[in-house]
């Protein structure tokens, strides 16, 4: 089998003369490079799979922003990472997260720790502008250490790649389309009868909201660990 | 002569909405008076689907004046659903929190809300009576009420992470224990709240002289009263039994275990309100009528258990010779005596050693499927009963608020206001403040009361371009 050559690509990025390699993402680039990017699915040790699209950037002489973290590296390319563009159609993304769930703050374990709060934040988000339409999923709180909540999932999919490449367990997957999407184990089973769940939690230190977490917990008093997927990796001399 | 019906909306300078009805009958007379709470809130149903341990957190927001109530009865109720005790420290931390809590809201209610009245009198121009002119007139009473009430607040926050809407207070006890530095900052400030509240009281009394026609006809006939008891007969606002007592002082039931509330108190439906009418099942609705708040508190309890407070007591009984005090508008004289107990009680359970372990929490898992809990809140008996399914999802939820069980007094009150001082053939100002002001005797948190869905009546009146009821539609 012969395998692609890797080639150094030059390129710009706000106007940054950078390189990098051909196998490399734009995202993983402007990161080596201390250019903030902000993203919301994309874990370091995980594949990307660009769900989120929150790392929108603009190349010059193409009409539609693309998602960073899956986007390869090409010669001469000009990225915008900002722009008002850019920011408008951030803060839509992150208005229509909220209005496709139930994110109530107030009363949500993860309160203090979440990556959604924390890029509304961040992003200046003071309001959601889009119609909310959120149904009313069940919860399912029949595993013994840990809940599912698809009522605050971002399908962001992070639990399934966890899973399914550090785990190597695949137990779980989405479900259904459109508003009506969401994490399921196995065939659409209750979380306690899952057979292929190794019942790791890793799932539930990935998830960036309160859509996984443990059980018995109160308020606020979740403590995630979303850098441990990172450090796995590292240790396995995966990547 | 036509009938007509005076209408009061807003009724102002209460916590929550409502309106207020007199009813003029043909010989130009007052008929019928009533208190219309016009908002709804629907806990009861959006909590069901929802994780036992979201309780605590979600029905805190009911209210922001008493979050802390609902967080304790909450947290008692899925202690009952866990099975667990929680340990002593975490027991003073959430009872230090409540009496922070009753202090400021009853400060709120004295000074922010009620206190313009003893001071300008009830008949005084309506942009006189508000908080901004005594701040004006009486700048360091408005001072010592800020403060009275951002001490207690600031308890809260020390002790249960928030001021509003606190975190700390969790199933199985408390999150954090108190910290040293935080102990010794709060006895420092104690002896100056305790002589703001002390010199409220005296305020208050100095004045009573001129109220002698609102104290016999504000809201003033026999009912029952119910509250919290302890073992040892004291003022209780944490755990205890509930007691009912007639307005002769005859205890008519005691020891009754918080769980068992169902089987002596009902609840009854109005079209008028969407809050409902608990009443005593033993009497039946509506004769069943009963006071709880500071005025069935201290009523009921034989004692307050700390020095200055007790002093105050023996006054307060000594004016009715030792029966249970019916003037509704004692309730003010109730908290103020309640405010001063707070504070030595906050002393009190600060200095005592467990209240400083580091072991303040209990867990657990759901083990039980339902679960009672009970507590005093600054406007009376909370009840939180919750119902949950296996995996801890709530799967039924019902609450009394402290403010629901004063529905039926609180319109009787209103009723003997109107009676008394409504003339339909010369409304005046006065008159129609003295009706707002029994509202503000049982300081109601009517936001908070209105929960129940499915079994709510309405009464819809279609009207004409004249105000005329053309068609009445009874929902029920």
């Amino acid at each position: 089998m012969i395998r692609e050559k890797v080639r150094v690509k030059k390129f710009t990025i706000d106007g940054i003369c950078v390189t990098g390699q051909s196998n490399q993402t734009i995202l993983e680039v402007a990161r080596d490079n201390g250019i903030e990017i902000p993203t919301m699915c994309h874990l370091k040790g995980l594949s990307d799979v660009g769900s989120c699209r929150m790392c929108i950037v603009e190349i010059e002489g193409r009409h539609e922003p693309i998602p960073s973290c899956t986007a390869k590296i090409k010669e001469g390319m000009e990225v915008t990472t900002s722009s008002p563009k850019i920011k408008a159609a951030r803060e839509m993304i992150l208005s229509m997260m909220f209005s496709e769930r139930y994110h109530t703050c107030s009363t949500c374990v993860v309160n203090g720790d979440c990556q959604l709060q924390s890029k509304s934040v961040e992003l200046e988000l003071s309001h959601s502008f889009t119609p909310y339409l959120n149904q009313r999923f069940e919860i399912d709180a029949s595993h013994k250490n840990f809940v599912n909540d698809p009522n605050k999932c971002i399908l962001c999919t992070r639990c399934i790649r966890v899973c399914d490449e550090i785990e190597g367990a695949h137990a779980l997957d989405l479900f259904g389309r459109g508003l009506g999407t969401r994490v399921i184990h196995d065939m659409d089973e209750p979380w306690a009868d899952s057979t292929s769940c190794t019942s790791c939690g890793k799932c539930v230190y990935v998830c960036p909201t309160g859509a996984l977490y443990e059980k018995d917990i109160s308020e606020e008093e979740i403590i995630k660990k979303r850098e441990i997927v990172t450090e796995l990796v590292r240790n396995r001399g995966q990547k | 002569m036509q009938k007509k019906t005076i209408v009061i909306d807003p009724v102002t300078r209460i916590e929550g909405h409502a309106k207020i009805t007199i009813d003029i009958n043909e010989n130009n007379e007052v008929e019928d008076a009533k208190i219309h709470v016009t908002q709804y809130r629907g806990f009861e149903k959006f909590c069901e689907g929802r994780p036992y341990t979201e309780m605590p957190a979600l029905t805190a927001r009911t209210c922001g004046i008493c979050p802390v109530s609902h967080v304790v009865s909450a947290t008692k109720a899925i202690d009952e659903i866990l099975g667990v005790t929680p340990p002593k420290a975490g027991v003073n931390i959430r009872k230090i929190v409540n009496l922070a809590q009753m202090l400021q809201s009853h400060t709120l209610n004295f000074y922010h809300l009620s206190s313009p009245d003893f001071i300008y009198g009830f008949d005084a121009p309506q942009e006189d009576r508000n908080i901004f002119k005594m701040m004006q007139t009486h700048p360091q009473m408005a001072r010592d009420g800020i403060n009275l009430r951002a001490f207690g607040q600031k308890i809260i926050e020390d002790l249960a992470g928030k001021r509003i809407h606190p975190t700390g207070i969790i199933p199985g006890g408390a999150s954090h224990k108190i910290e040293e530095s935080t102990k010794e900052k709060i006895l420092e400030e104690v002896p100056a709240m305790l002589k703001i509240a002390q010199s409220a009281l005296e305020f208050f009394r100095e004045n009573l002289h001129k109220f002698q026609e609102e104290i016999d006809y504000l809201g003033s006939f026999p009912s029952l009263f119910m509250a919290i008891t302890n073992d040892e007969g004291t003022l209780e606002h944490y755990d205890g039994k509930l007691c009912f007592m007639d307005s002769e002082g005859n205890i008519l039931k005691d020891n009754i275990e918080p769980r068992d509330y169902k089987e002596y108190i009902g609840e009854a439906v109005e079209t008028f309100s969407y809050l409902k009418s608990p009443y005593y099942k033993p009497l039946g609705y509506p004769q069943g009528m009963y006071r709880v708040g500071a005025l069935a508190r201290v009523n009921i309890a034989k004692t307050c258990g700390t020095p200055i407070a007790d002093k105050e007591l023996i006054k307060f009984k000594a004016l009715n010779d030792g029966k249970p005090v019916l003037n509704t508008f004692y309730y003010h004289y109730a908290r103020l005596i309640e405010m001063i107990y707070a504070i030595e009680k906050i002393e009190e359970l600060l200095k005592c050693d467990e209240t400083m372990s580091d072991n303040v929490r209990s867990t657990s898992t759901v083990s039980y499927e339902k679960g009672v809990g009970c507590s005093e809140a600054p406007r009376g008996t909370l009840f939180h009963e919750y119902h949950v399914a296996k995996d801890g999802i709530i799967t039924g939820v019902n609450l009394i608020i402290a403010t629901g069980n004063n529905n039926l007094a609180m319109n009787a009150g209103v009723k003997q206001v109107a009676q008394r001082f409504v003339d339909p053939k010369n409304i005046t100002d006065g008159a129609l403040n003295r009706v707002e002001a029994v509202i503000r005797c049982f300081d109601p948190c009517l936001s908070c009361s209105t929960h129940a869905l499915g079994i709510v009546s309405s009464s819809v009146e279609i009207r004409d371009h004249n105000k005329k009821v053309i068609q009445v539609i009874d929902r029920s």
